[in-house]
């Protein structure tokens, strides 16, 4: 990707840099983090960091009302004090309480029922936008489905680039449309800017199209809306923690990361926050500056949280599905 | 590296922060330290003392006398080993002489291929046992010994065992036949890879050996013995005798000894070199280096960065091939030395049987009062810098280490450390990079680093060292050829190439 320069309202030009990114040296170092064996005191603890860091996510066509309530139950609490006191009886000691995630995410028509379930609780309301997941409308009508999620109650919104404009090199728009979403988000609602990956297909325009994102103003940048062939990998989530390492050398501004798809595992969960870790340090640990999306990991985190505690797996069944 | 501000503007801004508040940070947990998670050592039983594996059988030495090895990670010794004195070498060679007049040069191609097929099987099967021991006994992080000295060694075996019945097709056109006894010299930095770097080729060409291990690292060679046992391998095909350097002195002398081949250092290469001068011996001899790693203005910086510490820090910098000159275009060297700055500070350095560590202990007490005294005089030459990381109260440990805006004429861009340290020079032009980077008495190998690809096949031919690699480093294969020009040797090892140092061709 050669460098290109950028308008910026209010006058003045920025250049998103040209920054070539090797494939097979990035997957080799991504593949390394595998390798680190978290056990005992730091598996546990890496654990229940993951489980704060979850965006609880449904995204269906066949979301309900119904749905979404189950899935802020379950957000707000993801196991029941009374089962948890149960396996502290039988094996002696307390355990850690169990943390709620840190967001539930759902579609602009299921803010409403979601609102009234997280309202005045430490979870927060994300809500995808901007014609997501393929963003294939006019940008006005993207706006719009911003303002609404925001009047509705959404805290946070997961807006999703022009695929369309970037692929064609037309970047100016790409800009401009996160500027746009940014400025209607203000101070009300967090943005998260999702660059799918798997259509960008080239570390390089990875790399390109996070930092464009940083620079119109995103607060994370996210990899994938999960409905691509592609999603989160190692490597591309990789690619990504380094242009916010250089962003934050260069501009001084912290932004936050969000892998999404494709991590069902509490294994690939710390695989992650190892990367994390040894990418771009501690003060990256927390969930205000990482997210998992994801669903069904909640359950994982869980059944291995429990096993570090009593020594045994449990049966799937002892978790809620949702 | 400060500590990086953790409120920012946007931090401020933000209105609601999560307020998941359970999650207790400890001093022992994720964040501040990974636990232990050690690989356990029961696998492997190290017996209290081993003989000398002459003749297919473990055999006393003659004279009685044993020296110890030590776990250099703790300082204490692991076991004896017999010591070989030049009665012991004279009954090695002879086993060895024995073994080829009557077995090994009797035998079809074919089931030489079956030999070293099996025995690569079984370096496989047994390879957790292998990567222990070499960890204990050279210090080495288990991650390393397990990921690449044991598999990379299988591989020796496999490769050249498809080689035995194809010799011809190799050498079209010429007669070949093998040369007898090859007496063989290998280092401590990859004790049983060497090992195989050096077997598999000779077994495959129809020769037979006699190999002294390094002294500090002998217990994988020996533990390979058990493995010509299991295999069946014929008595006296091959022959370890452990020992120093006198008794590696009275092997490669050796009357009735065909071919010598040696790696180690290029002090000993040299006495070597002299000492068979005028024999009819063959030799091949791969040294030490001082490799340059050039990273371009073009290159992908992240993975060019990944790539140096990789390059040099790789089994604490005690390899032959070791990055240790990085040459960096001056317009980037600011940002690399950031990027390597804070890369360095994440790597983990402690017990070698830790699967976290990625630097372990230095194989010997002196080798790293070596490495000490080197970095003192690099202290006068350079800018230093070594991560903010704490070393193990006991054992033998040396932090990473580098040293920015050294001149091409100080000693540490000019002598082979040994050690996790590394030199930083700056270039202009890439006429300048491939002066500099061969400014040096060795050449083996050498690393570009761009996304320019006409630049790299350009800079590449230029570059006087046996192995370049280009966007990545310390790769290898047993198809592909090692070794050096000037200081660091002669001779390849491995691939079609390496065949030939073990073959007369007529």
């Amino acid at each position: 990707m050669p460098a290109a320069q950028i308008k910026v309202p209010g006058g003045g030009r920025i250049t998103i840099p040209h920054y070539p990114v090797d494939r097979v040296g990035t997957t080799e170092r991504a593949n390394s983090f595998t390798k680190r064996s978290i056990k005992t005191e730091s598996k546990l603890d890496a654990l229940y960091l993951a489980l704060s860091m979850v965006d609880l996510t449904t995204l269906e066509g066949s979301d309900t009302p119904g749905k979404v309530r189950q899935l802020c139950g379950k957000a707000l609490r993801p196991m029941p004090p009374a089962m948890v006191e149960q396996i502290e009886k039988e094996i002696g000691k307390k355990i850690r309480p169990i943390p709620s995630v840190a967001a539930v995410c759902v579609y602009p028509s299921q803010i409403a029922t979601a609102a009234k379930h997280l309202r005045g609780t430490s979870v927060e309301l994300a809500s995808v936008a901007t014609a997501f997941p393929s963003g294939q409308l006019p940008a006005d009508l993207k706006l719009e489905d911003v303002k609404r999620a925001i009047k509705l109650g959404a805290t946070e919104i997961d807006m999703v680039i022009n695929r369309d404009a970037f692929l064609r090199g037309d970047f100016q728009t790409v800009f401009d449309e996160v500027v746009a979403v940014k400025d209607i988000c203000s101070d009300e609602a967090h943005l998260k800017v999702i660059l799918e990956t798997g259509e960008l297909q080239t570390y390089d325009k990875i790399r390109f199209a996070s930092w464009l994102s940083m620079e119109a103003g995103a607060d994370f940048i996210k990899t994938s809306t999960g409905k691509a062939t592609e999603n989160a990998t190692l490597a591309n989530t990789l690619v990504m923690l380094q242009a916010i390492q250089d962003f934050y050398d260069d501009r001084g501004r912290m932004v936050g990361m969000k892998p999404a798809g494709g991590i069902r595992t509490a294994k690939q969960a710390i695989q992650y926050l190892v990367m994390v870790k040894e990418t771009l340090g501690n003060e990256w640990l927390t969930p205000q500056w990482f997210r998992f999306g994801a669903s069904v990991l909640l359950n994982d985190l869980l059944r291995q949280i429990m096993k570090q505690y009593t020594g045994r797996y449990f049966d799937n069944h002892y978790f809620s599905l949702d | 590296m400060g500590g990086r501000a953790l409120e920012t503007s946007t931090a401020k801004k933000k209105t609601k922060i999560p307020q998941n508040g359970t999650v207790v940070e400890t001093k022992s947990g994720f964040k501040y330290e990974y636990s232990p998670a050690p690989e356990s050592k029961s696998i492997v039983k190290i017996k209290p003392r081993y003989e000398l594996f002459i003749n297919g059988r473990f055999t006393k030495p003659i004279a009685g006398k044993y020296f110890k090895t030590i776990n250099p990670s703790t300082g204490e010794p692991l076991s004896e080993v017999a010591e070989a004195g030049a009665n012991d070498v004279d009954l090695a060679v002879k086993a060895a002489r024995n073994a080829y007049d009557k077995t090994w040069s009797k035998i079809s191609a074919k089931d030489r291929g079956r030999y070293l097929y099996r025995i690569a099987r079984i370096l496989q099967e047994r390879a957790r046992e292998f990567a222990v021991l070499e960890s204990l006994d050279n210090g080495k992080p288990i991650k390393e010994s397990r990921d690449v000295d044991i598999p990379l060694a299988a591989a020796h075996f496999f490769y050249h065992a498809g080689w035995t019945d194809k010799l011809n097709y190799a050498f079209p056109g010429a007669k070949i036949s093998a040369l007898g006894v090859a007496g063989q010299v290998i280092p401590w930095n990859f004790p049983l890879l060497m090992a195989a770097w050096k077997i598999a080729p000779s077994l495959a060409t129809g020769n037979t050996v006699v190999l002294k291990p390094a002294e500090t690292t002998p217990l994988t060679a020996l533990l390979l013995c058990e493995i010509f046992q299991q295999a069946e391998l014929p008595d006296g095909v091959v022959n370890i005798i452990t020992g120093a350097g006198a008794t590696g002195a009275s092997l490669v002398s050796h009357g009735d000894v065909n071919k010598v081949a040696f790696t180690g250092s290029t002090e000993v290469g040299k006495k070597i070199a002299s000492a068979i001068a005028g024999t009819n011996k063959r030799i091949t001899l791969e040294l030490g280096g001082k490799s340059a790693n050039i990273v371009f203005e073009d290159a992908a910086l992240d993975q060019a960065v990944e790539g140096v510490v990789q390059g040099i820090f790789f089994n604490q910098g005690h390899v032959c091939c070791a990055g240790s000159r990085a040459l960096v275009e001056e317009s980037i060297s600011e940002v690399f030395i950031k990027k390597l700055k804070r890369r360095m500070q994440q790597l983990r350095i402690g017990d070698p049987l830790d699967k976290n560590t990625d630097i372990g202990a230095i194989n010997s007490f002196e080798q790293l009062e070596k490495i000490k005294e080197l970095v003192e005089v690099g202290k006068s030459e350079g800018d230093f810098f070594e991560p903010n990381t704490r070393l193990p109260s006991k054992g033998y440990f040396h932090k990473p280490c580098f040293f920015n805006n050294v001149s091409a004429a100080a000693t540490i861009s000019r002598v082979e450390v040994f050690g996790p340290v590394l030199s930083v020079q700056t270039f202009r032009t890439p006429q300048e990079a491939i002066t500099k980077a061969n400014d040096t008495p060795y050449g083996l190998a050498a690393g570009i680093w761009s996304e320019k690809g006409s630049k790299v096949h350009e800079v590449a031919s230029k570059l006087k060292a046996g192995v370049v690699w280009a966007n990545t480093y310390n790769k290898f294969d047993p198809t592909a050829p090692f070794g050096g020009y000037y200081e660091s040797g002669f001779g390849r090892e491995g691939g079609i190439h390496g065949l030939s140092a073990y073959l007369e061709i007529k």
